[in-house]
């Protein structure tokens, strides 16, 4: 039987699955494990990101300093590399601390202080764009052996795709974010979060250490988020991934997550960063096209999935209406 | 009646102050094993601050609190939840996002190598709520069911998390009597179980069909404790009232009203209600009875434009009026009081006067703003007339209780000075003594020659005010009944029998 809490995620699936066939047909070259190799290698970075962002949203919050933090991750990598003598695997680890203390002390100030997550994440993003710019305006370059060891691991499949290691970080990290949210306490006080602040409270969920955990997350994924682009890109730049943010935001909603919070799944995330790859992917085959006709297209989409939203939540509260002329005695 | 058993919780002598008053004063109550104890008393008696003191939501300004011999001092409902006392409110306080099962497990959930098993978790639910007689999917989100199986949840998750005292605020408010029962048949259960509840609603025939003993609250004093089994409801009302109400059953003030103020003729709307046709006189109050869902709001709402008819006319004063939107309706002096006065009706945060004067001003037009001292003046007025009981006239609508709010939804809509004013539900949900005075408002406005319909589900209310009975069934209108033949029997055989009764 199918729930109406999951049809979201159906619609999703099936419209990622339509989409495929659709380019298919024009393209047949779109269903070689090469393209679906990019699919994976060229979104990893936005897809965990988008992770991150996806328990901001079921939460009830937004988190505005995704971009930011991906491009402060890439430029402090890439000064680090470049000014010292400490090997990439510990700067993965500094970066991954700071990135998910930052957030942590977002989640903080956003508990205590009462603030909306919406300011206090703006403020966040100002911040980590400036910190970027702080340590290096220019592009730089990353040229160190052990980021073209991490680059050169792939798998080959036989028909030529390469599935890269950042592809394959995403995945894990989607997996990973499924668990932790449909499977843990702190997953489940998440959807409760997002179901009511002031009921989940009364219901006993610790409300500060769960907001702190949430921007946490997402923070350290953006930390993520930012080495596997370092690791994408080769350099670091101050003006890289500016709006990315907004592309999770929208990765998100197209996976079938209520932007008010508490309703969607991980796994729809997934889906929604497919379609979005997918859209890009077809342009780039399509070769006359503009690029802009990616945000045309996402632009729409997202605003079917939002009718979808309201129409299913319109549906669920028509049902819950007593039967006309019932025999219920007043 | 002595009872041998050890109260479970024991309150001697709770103390609580508010800034420039006492809400509670030396109040004792004492909860036994095994029985239901209804708290009575008007709105603003202390019956809420009672039950925050005893969860720990209040810190206490005096008096001990034991559970089971021991003395406790629980400083949030968290802790007292840890003790043994769960609470229930009138609305669910559960996750309309989450399944049921999810609900009733938050934050205790069985885990198997650190993962929620939810297999198990569902198991367990589906266990538990059988054991309240509830066979349910546990599996579907908790807005998939009715309010009342909701209720039930929240009792069920109460008892697992607290399993001594449970403490039902309110919980029937919003539920037909067939879910009141439903919520019923679980605390007979529970009391069968040895847990001690407390029980606090409105409606006396609730008392008097679960309750063992009755505490009764009074401006923070506890006026007297009753074994139910020895006492009668006008015992009750006296101890609540302090003043005995005036005999039920009142004359009829047999006037047929004075000139016809508006003629419906074949008012309907296609799937909603069947069209209806009625004359409404001046000084004339035209009652609406029928069973939930039988087209009481929705003749309402049709008559005021709050809902565009497809089908028929209103005559005003012989004039045809066509109302495309309750814009209209005011213009034509007519006034709405809906139902659920927290969401159609208050406008919460708005000082009082801004509430009352509200429709005033939409009237007139937002280019022409009534002068400050006039609305001062028109709210001090209907505040004083209607004896609305509010510190100031500043304060934010929603601080005031229930009975209050909806006179001063009354005076919203007298100030207007409608010639017809509609009210849907005008005492649901207040307390007996603001109940009396709204009936006798009514009164008071059908003398002045104003005409009013009055929707209500409650017979007797309307057998006191009516001059007219509109019985409407499955949203047809079945009977109209006037004067003499104005008595709930005749209502209930109307609404009961098949073949058409028409006076």
């Amino acid at each position: 039987m199918i729930r109406s809490t999951s049809l979201p995620l159906i619609v999703t699936l099936a419209t990622f699955v339509i989409a495929y066939a659709l380019c298919a047909s024009a393209y047949p070259a779109m269903l070689s494990s090469r393209v679906v190799a990019n699919l994976l290698t060229d979104n990893a970075f936005l897809g965990i990101a988008a992770v991150g962002m996806t328990f901001v949203i079921l939460s009830g919050g937004i988190d505005l300093s995704v971009g930011s933090v991906i491009a402060f991750s890439g430029v402090f990598l890439a000064v680090i590399l470049r000014d010292t003598g400490i090997h990439p695997l510990a700067a993965f680890a500094l970066v991954l601390a700071i990135t998910t203390a930052f957030g942590a002390a977002m989640g903080g100030i956003i508990h205590y202080l009462e603030m909306p997550p919406f300011i206090v994440t703006l403020a966040g993003m100002f911040l980590a764009r400036g910190a970027a710019y702080v340590l290096s305006v220019d592009s730089v370059p990353i040229t160190h052996e052990f980021y073209d060891w991490l680059q050169d691991i792939y798998w080959k499949a036989p028909s030529g795709g390469r599935f890269r290691l950042t592809g394959a970080l995403m995945v894990l990290t989607f997996l990973a974010g499924i668990v932790l949210a449909h499977r843990t306490r702190f997953g489940q006080n998440v959807y409760a979060m997002g179901g009511g602040v002031q009921t989940a409270r009364l219901m006993g969920v610790p409300l500060g250490r769960t907001t702190i955990g949430i921007y946490a997350i997402s923070g350290g994924l953006s930390g993520l988020a930012g080495i596997v682009f370092s690791l994408y890109t080769s350099a670091g730049y101050s003006l890289a991934a500016v709006g990315v943010e907004l592309d999770a935001i929208a990765a998100v909603v197209i996976g079938g997550t209520l932007l008010t919070g508490g309703t969607g799944f991980v796994a729809g995330t997934f889906f929604g960063i497919l379609i979005m790859g997918l859209i890009q992917t077809y342009i780039v085959f399509d070769g006359t096209l503009s690029s802009w006709w990616t945000k045309i297209v996402i632009g729409a989409l997202l605003f079917t999935f939002i009718l979808l939203q309201k129409g299913l939540t319109w549906a669920t509260t028509l049902r819950r209406r007593p039967a006309p002329g019932s025999p219920m005695p007043s | 009646m002595t009872d041998p058993v050890r109260p479970v919780l024991q309150a001697r002598g709770i103390t609580k102050f508010f800034p420039g008053a006492i809400a509670l004063a030396d109040v004792d109550l004492a909860l036994h094993p095994g029985e239901v104890h209804a708290l009575l008393g008007e709105n603003g008696a202390g019956k809420s601050t009672l039950i925050k003191c005893l969860t720990g939501a209040y810190p206490r300004d005096g008096g001990t609190l034991e559970l089971d011999g021991a003395e406790v001092a629980p400083g949030s409902t968290q802790e007292s939840q840890a003790l043994g006392i769960g609470t229930v409110y009138q609305e669910v306080n559960l996750l309309p996002n989450l399944t049921v099962a999810e609900n009733l497990f938050l934050g205790r959930q069985p885990r198997r190598f650190g993962l929620i098993s939810r297999r198990r978790m569902a198991a367990a639910a589906t266990e538990l709520l059988q054991g309240y007689g509830l066979d349910i999917d546990v599996r579907e989100p908790l807005s998939h069911y009715s309010v009342a199986v909701q209720q039930v949840i929240a009792i069920a998750r109460a008892v697992e998390m607290s399993g001594r005292v449970l403490i039902l605020d309110e919980p029937t408010a919003s539920l037909d009597r067939d879910e009141v029962e439903l919520v019923f048949s679980v605390v007979r259960k529970l009391k069968a179980r040895g847990l001690a509840i407390v029980f606090i609603t409105h409606f006396l025939d609730q008392v008097f069909a679960i309750c063992d003993r009755a505490t009764v609250l009074r401006n923070g004093h506890v006026v007297g404790t009753r074994d139910l089994s020895e006492t009668g409801p006008r015992d009750i009302v006296h101890l609540m009232l302090g003043r005995q109400l005036e005999s039920e059953v009142r004359e009829r003030h047999g006037g047929q009203g004075g000139e016809v103020l508006a003629e419906i003729d074949g008012l309907g709307r296609r799937g909603m209600i069947e069209p209806f046709s009625m004359q409404i006189r001046e000084g004339e109050v035209i009652g609406l009875a029928g069973l939930l869902g039988a087209g009481r709001t929705e003749t309402a709402s049709l008559l005021f434009g709050a809902v565009h008819a497809d089908q028929g006319r209103i005559r005003l004063r012989g004039r045809d009026l066509k109302l495309k939107g309750p814009r209209d309706a005011v213009a034509a002096r007519f006034a709405l009081c809906p139902e659920d006065r927290k969401t159609d009706g208050i406008i919460g945060d708005l000082s009082v006067r801004e509430n009352i004067i509200l429709a005033l001003q939409a009237r007139q037009g937002w280019a022409r703003p009534v002068p400050r001292a006039r609305a001062e003046e028109i709210a001090r007025g209907y505040v004083r007339a209607l004896d609305i009981r509010a510190a100031s006239l500043d304060m934010p609508i929603r601080l005031l209780s229930g009975g209050n709010q909806q006179k001063a939804l009354l005076a919203r809509w007298l100030a207007t000075e409608p010639e017809l004013l509609i009210l849907d539900e005008p005492t649901r949900g207040i307390d007996v003594g603001a109940h009396a005075e709204i009936i006798q408002l009514i009164e008071s406005l059908r003398e002045r020659g104003m005409s009013l319909v009055v929707a209500s589900s409650e017979m007797e209310e309307l057998v006191a005010y009516s001059t007219r009975v509109i019985v409407l069934r499955d949203r047809v209108q079945v009977a109209e009944l006037a004067g003499d033949r104005i008595t709930a029997e005749n209502i209930v055989r109307a609404i009961t029998d098949e073949d058409r009764e028409v006076a």
